[in-house]
């Protein structure tokens, strides 16, 4: 039976976890798992972000237009951090917001000065070492206007150790005519337990584009975040491929809410379930003329011992609107399997490929280093049995 | 001459229905038949058969390829081996791009896979979904690109005309030309084909060495297939039956 409960009393904080001085002192496995996640010294980044439990290890920039720093310091440098610190997403939302308003263990924030577009990605990473504590973080992006951002955030724990909790509230921010594309590729462990806490604000003519890839076994998730789009023609997008596996209790949402004429949304998600519970939520909510909406949701069941639930949800506010859903939990077609197997595929060949094929999802606006990573991603996770 | 294919007395059940009612068959190396029948009676069935698909359930009877006893071996074991087929209908595979299976197709080929698809004009359906939104003859076109690059030794092909318009026909039938090696001299040629043909148009790119006539699961007659093919066109497949009544008579 999968636990879908935390309870914070069991984590120490992440201030009591010995404090690492470089990422020299990770291990050969440790930097292996980082590295199949994109912090790799050879790819194009114009700016990292790793934080290892409590202490921010690593923080720096390439290129200009740029800034990234740690959130306690980004708190301390600017006044006017307080028009964007817990602005998006309420402290009082549930224990798990209170906990990190009381108990603050850093994050990042990073904001991309007005028309610059970065070309490359900037990366982040969060990665728990010490078993037994909550990681506790805050994280605050801000795209200014006319400006572009690829972020890649890259979170993990350490391979051997046990129970963890890593509790991630984001703020993102994109400014009239500014694009951010958030891409988080995780792998998490069989024990540790994730609680994202993440809220959008879109001004006039920005995008937003989401995808999140988890693909490798978690105790528990549960994350729901929500989208204000505020600016006319303003669009986001919340793509997540997601392999659940035996124990796992993973429940991703997203909720849009189209406050201005012309904004638009989707939200997509692929799930293969081998084992576990896997809730695929999605919600637009309608508040403006001229707004379009579409939830799509495919399960791809390779098991009985697995659930999977697909919870769309429509609510409209607005006379001209277009919002639309579809939903569909399967198995894999005999049909198919042995139509590769007569190529010369093993039947747990096929099934890969076939796995791999149903969670690849071309997205619209992600960059191709993005794209090439996810695409590693799924390579990397043996998607058969 | 060696014997490719060679199937003995076999019986098969669809879903507890019987299909294939005591098919022998014998295909030489470098030998093309042909099957004629209605819709319905038993030719995609001995295709899927010898293919090794699961729904195909084997009652009786025994498969030899290369002298192997293959009657229970899985699909890819047979493919490996040697044998390829074309699906008539074959499945959409989402995400999953042709590029993706002829690469797995290729295996230790070195076959240049953009090369030949330029050949064919299909060098745009690369990097599409496989089978997604192809019309009849694209399909057709992707099912024999596989083959092309797979390279087997048995090609079985099932309907390879069907849903192909006028235009295309003639590139589908030198592709089918190409994979039985019917542009080479007999003497060398090693690839042997099963084609199963509902109007006859491979007759005038492959020139077939045997036709077979199945009804309700068995073979009716075999011959000269352009004979019986004219004669089904004439006749109707009515007249394979009496005259088969006929010869049993006799």
């Amino acid at each position: 039976m999968e636990e879908k409960t935390v309870d914070l009393k069991e984590f120490k904080s992440a201030k009591e976890a010995p404090k690492p001085k470089d990422l020299a002192e990770l291990d050969k496995e440790e930097k292996e798992r980082l590295k199949l996640l994109g912090l790799d010294e050879g790819l194009k980044r114009e700016g990292e972000y790793v934080q290892i439990d409590a202490v921010p290890l690593l923080c720096r920039k390439k290129v200009e237009g740029l800034e990234i720093l740690p959130i306690t310091e980004a708190l301390k440098k600017y006044e006017w951090i307080k028009d964007y610190y817990w602005k998006a997403v309420s402290p009082e939302k549930d224990q798990f917001t209170k906990a990190v308003a009381e108990d603050l263990d850093d994050g990042y924030f990073i904001r991309v000065f007005p028309n610059y577009k970065l070309v490359y990605p900037v990366q982040t990473c969060l990665y728990i070492r010490t078993e037994n504590i909550a990681q506790k973080v805050h994280n605050i992006v801000i795209v200014e206007e006319g400006a572009e951002l690829n972020l890649i955030t890259s979170c993990s724990v350490h391979p051997h150790i046990g129970s963890a909790l890593h509790i991630g509230i984001s703020e993102f921010y994109v400014k009239k005519g500014g694009k951010l594309t958030f891409t988080m590729i995780h792998m998490w462990g069989e024990k540790t337990s994730v609680r994202p806490r993440t809220g959008i604000i879109v001004e006039e003519g920005g995008t937003f584009v989401s995808t999140y890839v988890s693909l490798f076994p978690v105790k528990n998730i549960q994350t729901a975040p929500v989208c204000r789009l505020i600016g006319k023609d303003a669009k986001a997008s919340f793509i997540s491929i997601i392999a659940n596996h035996p124990g796992s209790y993973v429940d991703i949402g997203g909720e849009v809410h189209l406050e201005a004429e012309n904004s638009g949304t989707e939200i997509i998600s692929r799930n293969v379930v081998y084992g576990g519970e896997n809730i695929a939520r999605g919600k637009i909510i309608a508040k403006a003329p001229k707004v379009k909406g579409h939830l799509e949701c495919q399960g791809l069941m390779l098991s009985d011992e697995g659930i999977m639930r697909a919870i769309p949800e429509l609510d409209s506010f607005s006379y001209d609107v277009e919002l639309t859903h579809e939903a569909a939990v399967g198995k894999i077609a005999q049909e198919e399997v042995e139509y590769l197997m007569a190529r010369g595929l093993s039947e747990e060949e096929a099934i890969s490929l076939i796995v791999k094929g149903f969670l690849t999802i071309k997205i619209e606006g992600i960059p191709p280093a993005l794209q090439s990573q996810i695409d590693k991603t799924l390579e990397l996770a043996k998607l058969g049995f | 001459m060696e014997i490719l294919l060679e199937i003995k007395d076999l019986w098969v059940e669809v879903e507890g229905k019987e299909v294939l009612k005591g098919i022998n068959l014998t295909l030489p190396i470098g030998q093309t038949h042909v099957i004629f029948g209605r819709n319905g009676s038993g030719k995609t069935s001995l295709l899927m058969t010898i293919m090794g698909f699961r729904t195909y359930k084997i009652k009786h009877g025994k498969i030899y390829f290369k002298g192997e006893d293959i009657t229970n071996l899985p699909p890819y074991e047979r493919a490996k081996r040697g044998i390829g087929i074309m699906f008539q209908r074959p499945p959409t595979l989402k995400g999953v791009k042709l590029r993706d299976i002829l690469k797995l197709c290729a295996k230790e080929n070195s076959v240049k896979i953009e090369e030949l698809a330029r050949t064919f004009q299909f060098e745009n359906f690369l990097d599409r979904e496989v089978n997604k939104g192809f019309s009849g003859g694209e399909l057709k076109k992707s099912e024999l690109l596989q083959l092309l690059i797979q390279d087997p030794d048995l090609v079985l092909l099932d309907e390879p005309e069907s849903g192909v318009d006028v235009e295309n026909i003639q590139l589908i039938g030198n592709m089918i030309k190409r994979l039985l090696q019917k542009d080479i001299p007999h003497k060398p040629r090693n690839k042997s084909g099963l084609i199963i043909t509902h109007t006859g148009f491979i007759l005038q790119y492959v020139a077939a060495d045997l036709g077979y006539v199945i009804m309700d699961g068995e073979i009716y007659c075999q011959g000269n297939p352009v004979e019986i093919f004219e004669g089904i066109q004439k006749y109707g497949y009515e007249e394979c039956k009496k005259c088969l009544k006929r010869i049993k008579t006799i």
